[in-house]
């Protein structure tokens, strides 16, 4: 799927730390992800959920890029 | 059932180790398995004498380790074992991801050119065990079977250890003992030590099994597949037309029931198709932790391999970080042993191997958390992940099937020199050394295979050394610590008396940031110490003191 402004190339990184390995800045992120869940009950995951969508959309800001997200998110199903 | 006959290794009276008092051994290894006997091979390059004692007479029975990462080849090559087992094992690159009956998507292990040896190689470890005795046995390492050890006694400046054998049990005495008893460690459990970490709740079957299958030589992962729902499977090929298969059962399955022929052939027939014909050759179910004992060091008594650290099998990162475990503690053993180091280099081999176990760790647990999620949530995640890997780049790199093995940047090391001149690249203080092809006395080599048991210092030259440096070199060679000069240059050079690297294609000065002048030194188990701008003999000596505790 073609996007023009959405990065889909991997991205995750920690400006003044040093990975060796290329899946290690992904992984911790997915670990993090799945510890915030921690504990919780479905329904309290898909609101953690919910919420952190939007605090992300927030930062992105920028509409071109949140639209073609939701676009990018839906054509993958 | 099966094509392997295990071979039986003669039992010998111990007649010669029956003293009393007690005989006192320079070095003890109890266990031959990969990691027991890696060490003694090890031992003996190194100039020990060393005992191994193991309560079984035979390799391993069943395949197990299987996957031996790029980096156990390499210590398998300084031990002088990796071209058989290459020569034996499957190579394989190419790794396959499928999400119920889709491919989702497939890696390449091998984006790396310019190393000798591949990224992995599948060989049953009862090969390998037979390889690594053959060359025990041939370097006078002394191995018996049949005598397990059934106490262990610590001392200020010994360990006694009481050994069972068909002719009776006897004391017998050791300076230093390693030990290697797998990951029940009846040793570990003998001295009451710790280990601690996280059981998982699930059980997985093994079978190894023999056919003539047209599939290619690649690791194939299924997340969900038709032939068994909601579990994982995973199909790789050994040598001599051996197979792995991995099914996951989940934690409800009952291990006996499921080991059984009539459970387990349905399972291959759903998976192979009805009309394949296939002999099981070995069944297993397994559980496993991952954990870690606190401290690797107990005095005199040090702990390698999975006696020392368990991970879950996604990764490859047992065996393989054995191998590390027994490359990091030997050449620094010998020091000791032979009078060169302080006992407290030995606390740098517990510290920075625990280092790497929790790495390893980590990594195995991240596997095991994707492959198996524990919750709604993170099921839903995992299944995402693998919805978006089929379009997008970024989300293939989240897909974690297991992490292959790769060793650990010892960057915390106590025995690193710290950089005080800036380089670009990876090979950092406390990094595994990348190797790099080359040609030396106009043949094509491999600059691992350039640097020995000991330290070494590569320094990199446009031109014939000039005096002073030829000088300062030859004062590393007549050190307490012997530093083995190598000089890498773009072209041959004719410099008496020393070894001459061609890097004519350049991979070792991009690998290494190397410009005329560059100096780095070299652990026996092939990290980089330190490194510099200019050579400088003193700067050297004193890396060199650091890197042994002196």
């Amino acid at each position: 799927m073609q996007t023009t402004l959405l990065k889909t190339d991997p991205n995750f990184h920690e400006p003044g730390r040093r990975f060796f390995r290329d899946f290690s800045p992904g992984d911790d992120f997915y670990e993090a992800l799945i510890e915030a869940h921690n504990g919780l009950t479905d329904e309290q995951s898909e609101a953690l959920n919910a919420r952190l969508i939007l605090v992300l959309a927030n930062h992105i800001g920028d509409l071109r890029v949140l639209r073609e997200a939701l676009q990018a998110a839906r054509a993958a199903a | 059932m099966g094509a392997y006959v295990n071979p039986i290794y003669p039992y010998k009276a111990p007649t010669d180790l029956k003293a009393t008092p007690p005989l006192r051994k320079p070095l003890i290894v109890i266990g031959a398995g990969p990691v027991g006997l890696a060490a003694a091979v090890d031992a003996r390059l190194q100039g020990l004498d060393v005992l191994v004692l193991d309560d079984d007479k035979t390799v391993s029975v069943g395949s197990r380790a299987v996957c031996y990462a790029k980096r156990s080849l390499e210590i398998l090559d300084r031990l002088g074992v990796a071209d058989p087992a290459c020569a034996l094992g499957v190579s394989w690159n190419i790794g396959r991801t499928f999400l119920e009956e889709d491919e989702v998507y497939q890696f390449n292990l091998v984006p790396d050119a310019g190393h000798k040896r591949p990224g992995m190689i599948n060989l049953q470890q009862y090969h390998i065990e037979e390889m690594l005795i053959a060359r025990a046995l041939e370097l006078g390492a002394d191995i018996r079977w049949q005598h397990k050890v059934t106490a262990v006694t610590r001392h200020e400046d010994h360990a006694t250890l009481t050994v069972e054998t068909p002719d009776g049990s006897f004391d017998i005495e050791a300076d230093w003992l390693v030990v290697a008893d797998g990951a029940r460690s009846p040793i570990r459990r003998h001295l009451g030590l710790d280990i601690e970490g996280r059981v998982f709740q699930d059980r997985f079957l093994i079978a190894d099994v023999i056919m003539k299958a047209d599939y290619p030589a690649e690791r194939w992962f299924w997340f969900d597949p038709p032939f068994h729902p909601n579990q994982s499977v995973l199909l790789h090929k050994q040598s001599n037309n051996v197979w792995r298969i991995d099914f996951q059962l989940g934690w409800d399955a009952d291990p006996e029931e499921e080991k059984k022929p009539e459970k387990v052939i349905p399972r291959l027939k759903a998976m192979l198709g009805d009309d394949r014909p296939f002999e099981l050759e070995w069944v297993s179910i397994y559980t496993f932790q991952c954990r870690r004992m606190t401290d690797f060091r107990h005095g005199r008594v040090l702990f390698v391999g999975d006696a020392a650290h368990q991970v879950s099998p996604f990764g490859a990162r047992g065996a393989n970080s054995g191998f590390q475990d027994a490359d990091d503690l030997m050449w620094k053993l010998a020091l000791v042993i032979q009078g060169q180091a302080p006992e407290k280099l030995l606390d740098t081999y517990a510290l920075d191997r625990q280092f790497a176990a929790d790495e390893n760790i980590m990594n195995s647990t991240r596997s095991t958390d994707f492959i198996t999620p524990k919750s709604r949530t993170s099921k839903t995640f995992r299944n995402q992940v693998l919805a978006l890997a089929k379009h997008y780049p970024f989300a293939r790199k989240l897909v974690n099937s297991g992490r292959l093995s790769v060793p650990s940047f010892l960057t915390q090391s106590l025995l690193n020199t710290p950089d005080a001149d800036t380089f670009e690249g990876n090979m950092v203080p406390g990094a595994p050394m990348d190797d790099a092809p080359v040609q030396v006395q106009g043949k094509e080599a491999w600059l691992l295979d350039q640097v020995g048991h000991g330290f070494a210092c590569l320094l990199f030259v446009d031109a014939v050394p000039s005096d002073a440096q030829l000088a300062q070199l030859q004062s590393l060679q007549k050190g307490p610590l012997p530093v083995k000069p190598l000089i890498v240059a773009p072209r041959a050079l004719d410099v008496p008396g020393l070894k001459v690297i061609v890097d004519a294609q350049g991979w070792i000065a991009k690998r290494y940031d190397g410009k005329a002048g560059t100096t780095y030194l070299l652990r026996p188990d092939q990290h980089v110490a330190a490194r510099w701008r200019q050579l400088n003999a003193a700067l050297v000596q004193q890396a060199v003191a650091r890197a042994t505790c002196n």
